[in-house]
């Protein structure tokens, strides 16, 4: 079984739980045997590969502008990396988009001839010369750029033809998802990590969620994350319940996180709560801060650290002043690799009060580090948790009581932390890598 | 011969309403929860079923007895919510087939944490149920029938039950069964009544089990299975939950029709009969002395204390509970002394039980909170609620008497 599988980010260069998720099915797949070619919006950098052995592009032809190929090793030994210079990166707006893309046109013309050609045959055939403007003239738009990266990830497809299922990993690549089934009649798998509402609430950007619903009904299969994504697809999108299939994200575990049991013990007696994530509407930055008023009208001695980066940040930040408790709250920045595991060494209790989460890897990783974990009801790791604290993102009151208990009664925390981490332990990639393998029989039964 | 002797547990805790660490009023139960699921149990079970057993006492007249253990805090929510049971009550304690038995007031675990608080507990029960039906309860039984040697010494220390009813576990039976009287080591007066958990869950649990190769279970088949005990036993002590008629077994799996003809089912052979705990122990001899030096009880497969005690958040709420006891009856405050009581009924801990949470069973159908972990910190809240209207009591006492 061989997969073009479509994606946005990969370790170590993330920006949310998407690039982990890709990272985690994919290399769970490789050990079952799966053959992944796996298509990437921007180039890796291998100098900073950590936990992802990879050899040095091996294959970097200057005429195909800004395409790298890199061979793998290791426990990602099965999957090849394609990776097509693009300013596309995963969880970003159209105008920040414009600020990046206009930083890369400094720096390089963009398409090939080549490409562009099969790009705008394509485009012909699936838009009857439609409303686009053709993505050579570089109008600009994260459109164009989502459609070129279609047009490139149909030429890769067209030089290795020999696979059996198209993968596509949310909206950026449905286009190119699409084009790649469409050239080459090989079923396609459209992976639902989050949609525009769970992104935008009400306000959704109309150019996403046409590029949503065209994907999802394009697709064979539509993989939800979660229930309370699939709902949404069902309701919002208008797709036939028997097309989604759900399953669930999983986590990697990773041993020697016992070294933060003994750092507990030597630690000053001061309490920290920790948010970490995109400091964005949808993850409900601003709950968690009126929460943390609360929290300090019963308890002193507690810090609320908040781990991440987004568009909410600076307004967060004058919040917190606002408020008075700006020298409570300490804002770390977007953390990565080591930075994220002390982060959790030093946390008492992870706090997800998303607004709207069709997953959520991050609590995963919390339990994974032995913090226990208060998440909103709005997420979709609610289905799959039960030894952790749950609450309705808009119930502040409530959320404050939680964290307040979980500082107070040490047995709480104990206990959540004992039982959350044996719960988290069944989770695992290798369950859902299985699951995705059924689905890609379903839709390929010839093959074995 | 054997004498079928049925004992139901009649039992609803006084829940706690909704309680933050922001909270600070002196109210901690949900009155409208309590009402309105007392009603509910009463409708299904509790008046269906005593009605049923009035009129199979008049049928069968006089040959079918039962008995009761009723708490304390049931009572009081039946007196509050619904009278039309406590009457029902008062006619089957008239037919005089009907026997109470003693507990404590609270459905507490205070025998495992004060033995003061425990003994007073039983006295506060005997006294309601002298009050209520004139009767002077001879036989007990701890919440959830936990036992060990040390409770029936201590029962047998107070000089007024002959017997105590307990679980007939397989690890304190052996190669004996629950079918005879035994004794307790180190006890002269007090025996031991044993739950035949065999037959009393083919009742109790597996009645409607269409997947059990037994279903479905009809009168005359579970006489023949009581029939069967004949030479090797005096009795068979069917003991169950009462809500097992209509609440836990709906009236359409057919269970009242079963119990309305069982009677005629098992009296058909001649040495067969009913009998109440008190007429056993006057009817039967002691067979053999059990011994148990650890604690057991009726609950789950593992018939021991880990449905209440089984994790650091149930036994740390226990813990501060009754380490507020001295503090509590200083106060002489009969409001914080009545909260306090009312905490320590067990279901609150059982609320708190992890174990099978995930599976989703048994354990959450009883349970009004999400998860258990939303119990504790429901009850810790109260409990520092308590504790602080403890010391303001104390401080006003204290200048009370430097004034006068």
């Amino acid at each position: 079984m061989k997969v073009f599988m479509l994606g946005w980010e990969f370790p170590p260069f993330i920006s949310g739980g998407l690039g982990t998720a890709c990272h985690g099915l994919t290399k769970s797949l490789s050990n079952l045997g799966i053959k992944i070619t796996f298509v990437l919006p921007k180039p890796i950098e291998t100098s900073h590969s950590t936990h992802v052995e990879m050899l040095t592009p091996a294959h970097y032809r200057p005429d195909q502008i800004g395409e790298e190929f890199i061979e793998t090793t290791g426990e990602l030994k099965n999957i090849r990396f394609h990776t097509i210079q693009s300013p596309l990166h995963p969880y970003t707006t159209p105008e920040e988009y414009q600020k990046r893309l206009e930083e890369i046109i400094q720096q390089k013309k963009l398409l090939s001839v080549e490409s562009r050609q099969v790009f705008d045959q394509w485009l012909k055939k699936e838009f009857e010369g439609g409303h686009v403007e053709p993505a050579g003239h570089y109008g600009g738009d994260m459109y164009s750029e989502v459609h070129r990266y279609a047009a490139a990830a149909v030429r890769l497809a067209l030089q290795q033809p020999d696979f059996d299922v198209v993968h596509a990993h949310d909206w950026m690549t449905y286009p190119a998802g699409i084009a790649v089934a469409t050239v080459t009649g090989k079923p396609l798998v459209v992976h639902v990590h989050s949609t525009e509402f769970d992104r935008s609430g009400e306000h959704v950007n109309q150019m996403i969620y046409d590029i949503e619903r065209r994907g999802m009904h394009a697709a064979s299969k539509v993989i939800a994350v979660s229930y309370l994504t699939r709902n949404i697809i069902l309701t919002r999108y208008g797709v036939l319940g028997e097309k989604v299939e759900v399953i669930y994200n999983g986590v990697e575990h990773e041993e020697n996180n016992r070294l933060s049991a003994q750092q507990v013990g030597i630690r000053s007696d001061e309490k920290i709560v920790l948010f970490l994530g995109r400091i964005t509407m949808q993850k409900g930055p601003e709950y968690f801060l009126m929460a943390a008023r609360k929290v300090l009208e019963e308890i002193e001695n507690v810090k609320f650290v908040m781990a991440g980066t987004g568009d909410m940040m600076h307004r967060i930040i004058e919040m917190a002043a606002q408020m008075g408790i700006g020298h409570k709250v300490l804002f770390t920045g977007f953390l990565r690799g080591d930075d994220v595991n002390k982060v959790y060494q030093m946390a008492d209790l992870y706090v997800m009060p998303s607004v709207s989460e069709p997953f959520g890897i991050a609590p995963l990783e919390a339990l994974n580090h032995d913090v226990p974990v208060l998440i909103s009801k709005q997420s979709g790791v609610a289905e799959v948790l039960t030894h952790v604290l749950k609450v309705d993102f808009w119930d502040i009151q409530e959320m404050a009581n939680k964290i307040v208990a979980v500082l107070k009664y040490p047995p709480l925390q104990m206990t959540l932390r004992e039982h959350g981490n044996f719960e988290v332990r069944k989770l695992k990639w290798s369950g859902a890598a299985a699951r995705c393998v059924q689905v890609y029989q379903d839709l390929v039964p010839a093959m074995k | 011969m054997p004498s079928v002797c049925f004992y139901f547990q009649v039992h609803q805790p006084f829940r706690l309403r909704h309680y933050t660490v922001f909270d600070s009023a002196d109210t901690y139960f949900d009155e409208f929860k309590n009402a309105s699921i007392c009603r509910k149990v009463a409708n299904k079970c509790y008046l269906p079923t005593n009605r049923l057993l009035l009129k199979m006492i008049q049928r069968y007249e006089g040959r079918f007895k039962c008995s009761f253990s009723v708490t304390g805090v049931v009572l009081e929510q039946f007196q509050k919510y619904c009278p039309e049971v406590m009457s029902t009550f008062d006619a089957l304690a008239e037919t005089g087939c009907v026997e109470f038995i003693g507990e404590t007031y609270f459905h507490s675990l205070s025998f495992l944490y004060s033995r003061g608080e425990f003994t007073e507990q039983i006295d506060q029960h005997t006294d309601l149920i002298g009050r209520l039906w004139g009767q002077k309860p001879r036989v007990f039984r701890n919440t959830e029938l936990i036992y060990n040697n040390q409770l029936a010494e201590t029962i047998e220390s107070m000089g007024r039950f002959d017997a105590i009813i307990t679980e007939g576990a397989d690890r304190i039976l052996g190669h004996r069964n629950s079918n005879f009287l035994y004794r307790p080591p180190n006890c002269q007066r007090v025996r031991l009544l044993l739950k035949n958990y065999a037959l009393s869950d083919d009742i109790a649990f597996r009645f409607s089990n269409r997947g059990w190769e037994e279903w479905p279970l009809d009168a005359p088949k579970f006489s023949r299975w009581i029939d069967q005990v004949n030479g090797c036993g005096h009795m068979v002590n069917l003991f169950m939950d009462y809500e097992t008629f209509g609440e836990h077994q709906w009236e359409d799996t057919g269970i009242f029709d079963f119990m309305y003809h069982l009677p005629e089912h098992v009296l058909r052979h001649p040495d067969n009969n009913f009998k109440t705990p008190s007429e056993i122990i006057d009817s039967y001899p002691v067979m053999d002395t059990i011994d148990v030096p650890h604690v057991i009880s009726w609950a789950d497969t593992e018939r021991d204390l880990s449905a209440w005690l089984g994790n650091a958040m149930q036994s740390n709420a226990l813990h501060e509970l009754y380490k507020i006891e001295k503090l509590v009856k200083q106060t002489q405050n009969a409001a914080i002394i009545e909260d306090w009581k009312k905490l320590q009924t067990s279901d609150h801990f059982y609320y708190m039980c992890t174990k099978y949470f995930s599976d989703g069973d048994v354990h959450k159908y009883f349970n009004p909170y999400d998860s258990p972990y939303d119990s504790y910190i429901n009850f810790m809240n109260v409990l520092s609620n308590l504790r602080l209207r403890c010391r303001e009591a104390l401080t006003e006492q204290n200048v009370a008497e430097q004034a006068s």
